[in-house]
């Protein structure tokens, strides 16, 4: 484990790989997420499982938490690193000459969605926790559905909810893409490939927040 | 009896060197790791050259001005490299590039020379594609070749207009295997300042470390001089800012002779001087003039209606004008070689029909070029009556594909069209044959002294064919020196380390300190590059394309005033111990005028034209160089004495036993 | 065409630098940028004051030795160009420009915006070749066919002229693209293929120990690179990479 995090190619690697299951992580929630407007009795179904399931809590929701950390410690140690690789900046930088806004800012994109996750775990994952594991309350698998959209009442927070995921669409459209070349896939097929990610880094993200705005205006 | 001893061997000539290398002394490995070798300048015969040594044993420093080896001057030839390989079985063979070789060179090289370089070029090819350099190759996988100006068969090799460039970093690739292991120690940003003699022979060299301003000792049991042509003597060449005669200056200076200074290749297809600011000028491709018609117009009104703008080439009708390389050579037309074209253009543009705003250009026209591809690529593609939009857009991108790059680089450099109006070129200083004059192992004058590639003067005789170059730098560093070095060097295995606190390095080394000085004490009114332009403005004028003896003289008393004046009133700003680079041009400037003086006498006593050096009273009627093979048929090398214009001449009788000497016709 | 110039000078590697401004005037659009920098140093050399320094050489675009930041971009505004190849013609008349040395912490600066860029010399030696002797036995040339498309890819990658522009335009001052260009040159041939595990591993070793910074893949290398030399050999450098490692 110790030269496979010391050398760049390999830490860019770990970067990719990780980013590409947070990428897979987010479709499935959205997908439950979904369901929040479509229909409330299969979200609390979903919500239910998976907040239940000993396999989802036990081995996949550790493996999660890993992944994330990960991703944003390796982001933060690849941004020391780069930071230090130019020691005397430029007194004038065109960076938008020759590379995109999102590629240039990962680190901000990164910093604006973890401080969502904050939120985000305040929000639900805290209380969930506290409502499985401390307290002992009686199973009920309708109650999802009520907590969440109750979290959607505060226009502040639905707009921040807003804000954190333009974020996340910016941090998409430069990382997805990104890490295929990080894995060493570029080839004939990659132009497609840079579309469908695009078209994922906005949908995704714009799903997430028509689903908080729904439930804002609908509450 | 010359002083002179080329120490060609005995012996048929295909045989020579075959016999030669099973003759000569060799030092056995073990011994091979106490002897050290000095090689100055990493281009393709020193980068070449160092990598051989140290992969043999030999404990290697190269040295360099450059921030790193791969940037040497080798890296912008463009076309090609010549090897006999037969590979097009067009009826290539050694003998032929031997031939050709020597009949392009105008009958002034040495026959056993030139048979060796023939003989070694399929070799250089194998080793170079064994390095991975990419060459460029058929849709079957197999190398693939083009023809070069003045040679019947097609045995150029190639990666795009890159090949200097490839086979300079396939060199550099040997050298840092080498670097890796230890066995080359490269000083980047180095400058040789001086040759260091113990007992007569080369046993070091004084450099100053560019960085930091410092005067370093090295010592060597040999010192290889690398260091490439000395063209920058005109100020505008083809040549880095940085090539410089310094090295093989000093080297002339303390015993090497100097051969054939007046060799000196002009390009024909330059882009012109645009005005003062000028720092140097631009090749473009030899293999441009395969399709571009070259003229000029036919009235001296339409010409100077076009200097001033009134008239643009492309209304000029075909009648009016003048493509005086087919009326003046109809057998070879646009593709005759580079002196005779070189010296065309100059011609009309000294009778008045010059195209740019300074009256020194013509023009390089491929409107027919476009017109022919078009119409070829329409009728391959179906349409028997194509449409004159149609044939110029096919035709284009025909031109596109073949000579894109170059037709990009003209217009980023000229801001005009050349598919769209015609390319202006003038001949420019390329390449330069002389050199410092070597025997068969190309050992100097001076014993433990070696010289290689350009800076030698040895294959190429009065001028140089084209990617001929590229071949005799590898061929001399990859396949020459290693063997003939040794020869001398069996000589040395009980010598141990040479001390560099020997009084001879003492000496050198005050020697430099005290130049370094004068030249940052000096009177301080004009500029080094003030000085370099005079000079580059006398040698263009005077000792340029074409010379005569007033002109010689006039430039030999120049140069020589401007030499005195440039000792009084140089101005260099800036610290000796610091990096300086006025300093640095400073010191090159110094040794142009020197040799530039040497180059004038050259020129004066060579009473015949000859390949690159055409005196106006030597021409045929027809105004073509005429030869004097009774008088002149030797090289002429130049032993120091004090001052260039004191310099005694030395012959080396050249002696042809396997080619009859002809008048070179392209008619 | 009146300009002014905001130029770094730095009087060696341990002293500390400062921007300097200059306004220069006469300068024609025929004239490159390096040629617009003679013209201000004759003016420095005359008033008895030491000229910029910077590194040039060949002056037409191959030798790699010019590296200007120009107005915050290696080699100037224009693409596929070296700043030896930029014209003034690109400016206007009152134009500000500002001229710095490539910065990264591995290029460290030896004079005014002369940088030292050996870093990408220690990374060739430790692996940029085939080990071959240069004795002049090896196979006859053709021996080996290569497909002309390899060979085609190879030589692109190949062109690589070692400015390090592409350093110097990363927001992280990585030099993936200098070193993939080498990987990827070997990689397509046959001749290359044979120590091609250990090449990569050592190259990359050597780059991360100079102290270059991450490949993010902002591609702002490729944009400035004055080759074109393509982002596609930083993928295969990593798929190189990550084969080798499985190996080794």
């Amino acid at each position: 484990m110790g030269g496979f995090i010391q050398s760049s190619t390999m830490r860019k690697f770990a970067m990719a790989l990780s980013g590409l299951f947070l990428v897979f992580f987010l479709l499935q929630h959205f997908i439950i997420n979904l369901t929040s407007v479509t229909s409330p009795d299969t979200f609390n179904e979903l919500s239910h499982f998976m907040g239940t399931n000993p396999l989802v809590q036990v081995l996949l929701q550790p493996v999660l938490i890993f992944g994330v950390i990960f991703h944003f410690a390796m982001g933060f140690i690849l941004e020391a690193k780069n930071k230090k690789a130019r020691n005397v900046n430029y007194v004038k930088y065109n960076g938008g000459a020759n590379a995109s806004w999102m590629s240039r800012n990962m680190i901000y994109s990164g910093i604006v969605i973890l401080a969502f996750l904050g939120l985000h775990f305040y929000d639900f994952w805290v209380p969930e926790m506290v409502h499985k594991y401390i307290q002992s309350h009686p199973e009920d698998a309708t109650r999802y559905y009520a907590e969440t959209i109750a979290k959607f009442e505060s226009p502040v927070r639905t707009g921040i909810y807003v804000v954190a995921f333009i974020f996340l669409m910016l941090h998409l459209l430069h990382g997805f893409s990104s890490s295929f070349q990080s894995i060493g896939w570029n080839n004939k097929y990659s132009k497609a490939l840079k579309g469908f990610t695009q078209a994922y880094a906005i949908i995704i993200p714009l799903g997430f927040i028509f689903i908080a705005v729904y439930h804002y205006l609908n509450h | 009896m010359s002083v002179l001893d080329s120490k060609i061997p005995v012996g048929p000539l295909a045989d020579k060197w075959t016999k030669h290398k099973n003759d000569i002394n060799l030092v056995n490995p073990a011994n091979k790791r106490n002897i050290d070798i000095i090689i100055v300048g990493t281009g393709l015969a020193g980068g070449s050259a160092a990598a051989t040594l140290a992969e043999l044993g030999y404990n290697v420093k190269t040295f360099c001005y450059q921030d790193s080896p791969r940037r040497a001057h080798s890296i912008a030839a463009q076309g090609g490299i010549n090897a006999a390989k037969n590979y097009q079985g067009d009826g290539d063979s050694n003998y032929r590039l031997f031939y050709d070789t020597v009949k392009g060179g105008d009958y002034r090289s040495r026959e056993a020379n030139v048979y060796r370089l023939a003989e070694v070029s399929g070799n250089i090819i194998d080793q170079c594609v064994a390095q991975g350099v990419p060459f460029a190759r058929e849709y079957g996988g197999y190398l693939d070749n083009r023809s070069f100006g003045g040679v019947l068969v097609s045995r150029t090799f190639y990666a795009k207009g890159q090949t200097g460039q490839q086979l300079l970093l396939g060199a550099y690739s040997a050298m840092n295997r080498q670097i890796n292991r230890g066995k080359i120690q490269s000083f980047n940003r180095h400058e040789m300042m001086d040759l260091v003699l113990v007992d007569g022979k080369a046993r070091g060299i004084i450099a100053r470390n560019m960085v930091t301003g410092e005067i370093e000792r090295h010592s060597a049991h040999a010192v290889v001089v690398a260091s490439g042509g000395y063209g920058n003597v005109f100020f505008l060449s083809t040549n880095a800012m940085g090539s410089n005669v310094t090295a093989a200056w000093r080297t002339h200076r303390r015993g090497a002779y100097f051969a054939n200074p007046c060799y000196t290749q002009i390009h024909p297809t330059c882009i012109p001087v645009s005005g003062d600011h000028q720092s140097k000028l631009t090749l473009m491709s030899e293999s441009l003039r395969n399709d571009g018609r070259i003229w000029v117009p036919k009235k001296k009104e339409d010409a100077i209606a076009i200097r001033e703008g009134r008239l643009k080439p492309t209304d000029l009708k075909e009648e009016d004008r003048d493509y005086y390389l087919e009326r003046r050579y109809p057998a070879f037309g646009n593709l005759v070689p580079r002196d005779v074209a070189s010296r065309a253009a100059k011609e009309r543009c000294d009778a008045g029909f010059g195209v740019n705003k300074t009256g020194e250009a013509v023009f390089l026209d491929f409107s027919s070029a476009i017109q022919r591809y078009g119409k070829e690529k329409a009728f391959t593609q179906g349409h028997k009556n194509p449409s004159k939009e149609e044939i110029t857009k096919l035709g284009k991108g025909v031109v596109e594909a073949k000579y894109g790059n170059l037709f990009q680089m003209y217009e980023k450099i000229v801001d005009q069209n050349p598919y769209k109006t015609p390319m202006m070129i003038y001949p420019a200083v390329h390449y330069t044959m002389g050199g410092l004059w070597v025997d068969y192992n190309l050992q100097t004058t001076i014993p433990g002294c070696y010289a290689a590639g350009e800076a030698n003067f040895s294959d190429h005789g009065a001028n140089r064919l084209g990617a001929s170059a590229l071949m005799q730098g590898l061929a001399d560093g990859y396949f020459v020196l290693p063997y003939t070095i040794g020869d001398y060097l069996s000589d040395d295995i009980r010598t141990g380390k040479i001390s560099t606190d020997l009084p001879e390095f003492e000496k050198t080394e005050k020697d430099v300190r005290d130049r370094i000085h004068k030249l940052m004490n000096a009177g301080g009114k004009h500029s080094v590059d003030h000085y370099h332009k005079k000079l580059g403005k006398i040698m263009w004028n005077k000792c340029g394309m074409a010379r005569n003896a007033k002109g010689l003289e006039e430039a030999l008393t120049e140069i020589r005033e401007l030499r005195e004046d440039f000792w009084k009133n140089v101005k260099v700003t800036g610290k000796e111990n610091a990096k300086n680079a006025e300093l640095e041009k400073a010191g090159r400037v110094a040794d142009f005028l020197e040799l530039g003086e040497l180059f004038a006498k050259d020129a004066l006593h060579r009473n015949e034209s000859c390949g690159g050096h055409f005196r106006e009273e030597y021409q045929t009627e027809e105004g073509e160089a005429l030869r004097d093979d009774e008088n002149f048929k030797y090289v002429a090398a130049w032993e120091y004495a004090g001052d260039p214009k004191e310099a005694k001449l030395h012959k080396e009788e050249l002696d042809f036993k396997n080619i009859e000497l002809k008048t070179r016709s392209y008619k | 065409m009146k300009l002014t110039l905001k130029i770094w000078r730095q009087e060696n590697a341990n002293a500390k630098g400062k921007m300097e401004t200059y306004p220069i005037e006469g300068i024609e659009g025929d004239m490159s940028f390096l040629e617009m920098l003679d013209v201000l140093n004759e003016e420095l050399v005359a008033k008895g004051e030491e000229p910029v320094e910077f590194d040039h050489d060949c002056r037409e675009g191959i030798c790699g030795t010019c590296s200007l930041q120009i107005n915050g971009e290696p080699h100037g505004p224009d693409k596929l160009i070296t700043t030896c190849q930029l014209h003034m013609r690109t400016f206007n008349d009152g134009d500000t420009i500002v001229i710095e040395p490539f910065r990264a912490t591995a290029f460290p600066v030896i004079k005014d915006l002369i940088v030292d860029r050996s870093a990408l010399d220690r990374i060739q030696q430790a692996g940029g070749y085939v080990s071959v002797n240069t004795s002049g036995n090896t196979i006859d040339a053709n021996s080996i066919p290569v497909n002309k498309h390899d060979a085609d890819d190879s030589f692109n990658a190949a062109t690589c002229i070692g400015c390090g522009a592409c350093v110097a335009a990363c927001k992280n001052a990585s030099a993936m693209l200098f070193t993939s260009a080498k990987v990827s040159q070997y990689a397509l041939l046959p001749q290359g293929k044979v120590e091609a595990t250990e090449r990569v591993l050592n190259m990359v070793r050597q780059m991360d120990e100079e102290g270059f910074g991450n490949c993010s893949n902002t591609g702002a290398c490729e944009i400035e690179c004055p080759k074109g030399i393509s982002l596609e050999n930083i993928a295969r450098l990593n798929r190189e990479y990550l084969s080798a490692s499985t190996k080794s």
